[in-house]
């Protein structure tokens, strides 16, 4: 990572960003930018350098913001209509912690609104396009995040993956994406989704600049009672020991996209070639990873977006003269379509008499998977799985088709349901210039070594 | 047809924690602007995220074991889904699956026993306060710490609902959980009434009174409802199933909403709290925390206090504890002074919190017992020492400086009658008394008494007068 120091100042290096994010305006990458906030912060990080002080370990660096973590910079909308115009009084912990060694905002990055999709075509501010094909999505819900790194206008940007929200974008432009494990780092501040699914995690160009973030960002908050405790900095242990890779068989289909699974294959080998093992593995029990997501995660989405009344803060629409009218107008206006379709599902699914049936049986299943996983981790040290059985798909060609867009998930979501990890690293691009990713999953806590062991599929190699 | 009502109470406890349930903080708003104590967490910021009050499982422990309950190793937290402005969330974090008290029961003065169901940790709402055009929110008391305590249908007559809320009040109380200001709300009961033929196996169709704060308006609004629904059931008519509310200016109990309107609250488990785990040592830990209860007062005291008195002063734990600590010989004497003089004075409420120690008080008992005190004089320093100008002096120089110690020396009050019988108004009454009058002996001790500035002991002057003037 790039930090300032007395020749090359962090004023200099927000500059550079600042100007490449207005080059890239076409994209639509950013809901804000951060312009006069990054250049004050660049200037008092300048002046501790010139007087000598010490300085962060990420000293300077511009970073771009997710839209849906809160800090007092800018509105925190989530993309969202029913949260323009909330400045948040609060600091996420993982912007905190950032920022605490010297990184600068430069901006916050467009996603699908409150996360709810695979391309960012739901975001309130319309969509991202693809770094590589302006006529494609970036993928989603952190696809402003996923470009902005991929076009190099920052070193790296944050996300959150509720269900792939990172790993598929990362896939789909190119760059490192990690979901860490579920409790690694803390989600105060940061506008939740699916409480049991969330994880917070970055977008890099290698995985040392993973390594160093994730060292920063992760840890056992207070504020957070789901954050596990300590654990990332701890294990430090794994060197290139021979290792063994599970491939998932079921995985290996038509309904995959052949030249992500040419991709698997070629980098299977070079695994091989280095004195790894390949495995393959069963794993039955994945088959009910979609279907027990889309039931779990909208029962928690709708409960999370009760607090979006048009009461306290945000959007209120203006035509109600009664208060279920104004609940009724402020939540039709200020939702996106997919935001809705989800609550609904979420209600539908937690209504009484329905819960067992729906919900309880999901939470059943996500056991299994847990299990599942488990007994996996038992057989190999890694798993190796596509990232999502296409490439970056044209922009409008799955939006109003909600299954096929839930079906680019079942590949990520299962990481999700089990709280593993899981990290995008880029393996070539397709005969059309798209960019291939291929998922690396570990068992839970291993982090660290996931992102150490990503290095033995590195292009450079 | 004679009917058996059924009856089953909900209660919710206001608990005396430093802090919110889900937050840092204060939680106690009595007197402060509203909205003043209000956390990004109460308020439902995005990305806010519950924080556990460990001190409120702690009290919930100490309340489930007040009332003989079972506390749950393991319990966990459940979403309660509803939209108005006093739920900032849009939900209520509340333990709908596995509450952390499972059964146990309350035992009434009467010793009747009423079984608990379960009791459960959950945050309050907001205040809403209404006008004519307008509704002003107060977040103040968002998730102030609650515990709900769920009776089994055990109860049959107003008469037991108004005791079981009493002794609930008293537990609560004397395990320390709760301020138990019940014209604040720190208590309030919903009332499940149902009505019956007495030979019926089946219970009757519920009517639910809501929100009730006194014990006298649970024990008024049984009986509305007792005579309401058998006027009903004997017109032949049927009970709805219903919320009512209670109008306490009226004494009448009506019909809020029904069953049929009743919402669905889409429980769901509670994803940012992680389950609470108990390890027994734990419980056990905290139980041994639990101080002496009401029934413990009752077994301690019998005998030695009256049972119309001990029942009187078992609304005040402060008392029950003060008395404990009283020497056995003096506590129906105390206990008499607390009865009668302590709870009919104003101020009774600053003083309950700031008592005379024991010592002051079996002092007191003994100055009496030795005559050194009359029985008035005993009554004033007793008061003395509650008094923030005289307190803290000790009983004997309160006394002294009083001038109230009475003389008891034989010699000293021989002199003192001589002086009396020698003087001429006196005479007539003298010569009265030997021919057999004996009520003028009334006006020759009080005449001593006069001599004495009041401190002669009157009975030892009555028996010295009987002698000289035999």
């Amino acid at each position: 990572m790039k930090t300032a120091n007395k020749k090359v100042t962090a004023e200099r290096l927000v500059r550079d960003a600042l100007e490449k994010a207005k080059h890239f305006a076409d994209y639509n990458i950013f809901t804000f930018l951060n312009e006069d906030g990054a250049i004050r912060r660049a200037r008092e990080i300048d002046k501790r350098i010139a007087r000598g002080e010490k300085i962060g370990r990420l000293a300077g660096v511009p970073y771009a913001l997710k839209d849906n973590f809160l800090s007092p910079d800018g509105e925190t909308t989530a993309s969202a209509h029913i949260l323009e115009g909330f400045k948040s009084p609060i600091t996420a912990t993982a912007v905190a912690k950032l920022e605490a060694e010297g990184a600068i905002m430069i901006g916050r990055t467009n996603l699908d609104a409150f996360a709810h999709g695979s391309s960012t075509e739901n975001s309130y501010f319309g969509p991202t396009l693809n770094s590589v094909d302006k006529t494609r999505v970036a993928g989603g819900s952190s696809g402003g995040s996923a470009v902005a790194v991929a076009l190099d206008i920052v070193e790296f940007a944050t996300g959150t993956d509720t269900g792939g929200s990172i790993r598929q974008p990362a896939s789909f432009n190119g760059v490192y994406g990690l979901k860490p494990t579920y409790g690694c780092i803390s989600r105060y501040g940061v506008v939740a989704m699916a409480s049991s699914t969330d994880c917070i995690g970055f977008f890099t160009k290698t995985p040392d600049d993973m390594d160093l973030l994730m060292s920063i960002a992760s840890g056992q908050d207070a504020k957070d009672m789901t954050t596990l405790p300590d654990y990332y900095n701890d294990n430090t242990e794994f060197a290139h020991k021979k290792v063994r890779i599970g491939i998932i068989k079921d995985f290996d289909n038509d309904s995959v996209d052949k030249e992500i699974r040419a991709a698997l294959k070629t980098k299977c080998e070079l695994l091989k070639s280095k004195g790894h093992e390949i495995v393959e593995l069963e794993m039955p029990a994945l088959k009910y990873a979609l279907a027990a997501y889309y039931i779990i995660v909208p029962a928690e989405v709708a409960s999370n977006l009760s607090r979006y009344d048009g009461i306290r803060y945000g959007f209120r629409s203006d035509e109600s003269d009664v208060l279920d009218d104004l609940y009724f107008n402020t939540r039709s206006e200020g939702f996106m379509p997919e935001n809705k379709r989800r609550i609904m599902i979420g209600n539908f699914v937690l209504s009484s008499g329905f819960y067992d049936a729906y919900f309880l049986k999901a939470a059943k299943a996500r056991t299994l998977i847990i299990k599942e996983y488990e007994k996996a981790f038992k057989k190999c040290d890694f798993i190796l799985t596509p990232v999502s059985p296409n490439l970056a798909f044209r922009l409008g060609e799955k939006v109003n088709d909600p299954v096929s867009m839930y079906l680019e998930d079942v590949m990520s979501v299962p990481l999700n349901l089990a709280g593993v990890p899981g990290l995008t690293i880029p393996a070539g691009k397709a005969k059309s210039g798209l960019t291939v990713g291929i998922q690396m999953i570990g068992p839970r806590r291993s982090d660290k070594a996931l992102i150490e062991f990503s290095k033995e599929l590195s292009e450079d190699d | 047809m004679k009917y058996l009502p059924t009856i089953g109470i909900e209660c919710h406890v206001q608990l005396r924690t430093k802090t919110k349930l889900f937050s840092e903080v204060d939680n106690d708003a009595r007197g402060k602007e509203p909205n003043s104590c209000v956390s990004p967490v109460d308020y439902a910021l995005p990305g806010m995220l519950p924080r556990l009050n460990g001190e409120a499982v702690r009290l919930a422990i100490l309340a489930g074991k007040a009332m003989n309950c079972g506390i749950n190793a393991s319990s966990r937290f459940d979403r309660k889904h509803y939209f108005y402005p006093d739920s900032p969330k849009g939900y209520q974090i509340t333990q709908f699956y596995e509450p952390i008290i499972g059964e146990g029961y309350v035992e009434l003065p009467s010793g009747t026993k009423v079984r608990i169901e379960h009791a459960h940790l959950e945050g309050d709402a907001g205040k809403l306060t209404h006008f004519d055009s307008y509704s002003l929110v107060d977040l103040n008391r968002v998730d102030t710490p609650l515990i709900e305590i769920v009776s089994m249908p055990d109860i049959h007559s107003a008469k037991d609902a108004h005791d079981y809320c009493k002794e609930l009040w008293r537990l609560m109380c004397f395990a320390g959980v709760t301020y138990g200001d019940l014209y604040n709300g720190n208590m309030r009961f919903d009332v499940n009434i149902s009505l019956a033929p007495e030979d019926s196996k089946k219970l009757g169709t519920r009517a639910e009174v809501k929100n009730l704060n006194s014990f006298r308006s649970v024990e008024r609004a049984v009986e509305y409802e007792i005579s309401r629904q058998t006027k009903l059931l004997n017109a032949g008519e049927k009970i709805i199933q219903e919320t009512r509310g209670w109008n306490d200016a009226t004494g009448k109990t009506t019909g809020q909403r029904s069953k049929e309107e009743a919402k669905d609250y889409r429980y769901m488990p509670e994803p940012d709290l992680p389950p609470i785990r108990l390890s027994s040592e734990f419980i056990e830990n905290e139980a041994k925390k639990l101080p002496l209860m009401p029934s413990d007062y009752r077994k301690l005291f019998k005998g030695l206090v009256s049972d119309d008195i001990l029942e009187i002063l078992l609304d005040y734990p402060t008392l029950m504890m003060r008395l404990n600590e009283i020497d056995k010989k003096y506590l129906k004497s105390i206990s008499n002074l607390f009865a009668s003089v302590l709870l009919a004075e104003e101020k009774t409420a600053e003083y309950l919190n700031d008592l005379p120690t024991a010592e002051e008080l079996n002092d007191l008992a003994s100055m009496n017992e030795k005559k050194e005190l009359s029985s008035t004089a005993t009554k004033e320093v007793f008061l003395k020492l509650f008094d923030p100008q005289m307190k803290n002096r000790g009983t004997k120089n309160i006394a002294k400086e009083l001038g109230l110690i009475q003389e008891n020396d034989l010699d000293a009050l021989r002199k003192i009658v001589d002086i009396v019988l020698e003087k001429p108004e006196t005479k007539k009454a003298q010569e009265d008394y030997r021919a057999g009058s004996e009520k003028v002996l009334g006006f020759l001790v009080g005449q001593v008494m006069k001599e004495s500035h009041g401190k002669a002991n009157p009975s030892a002057v009555q028996e010295i007068l009987k002698k000289k003037l035999s």
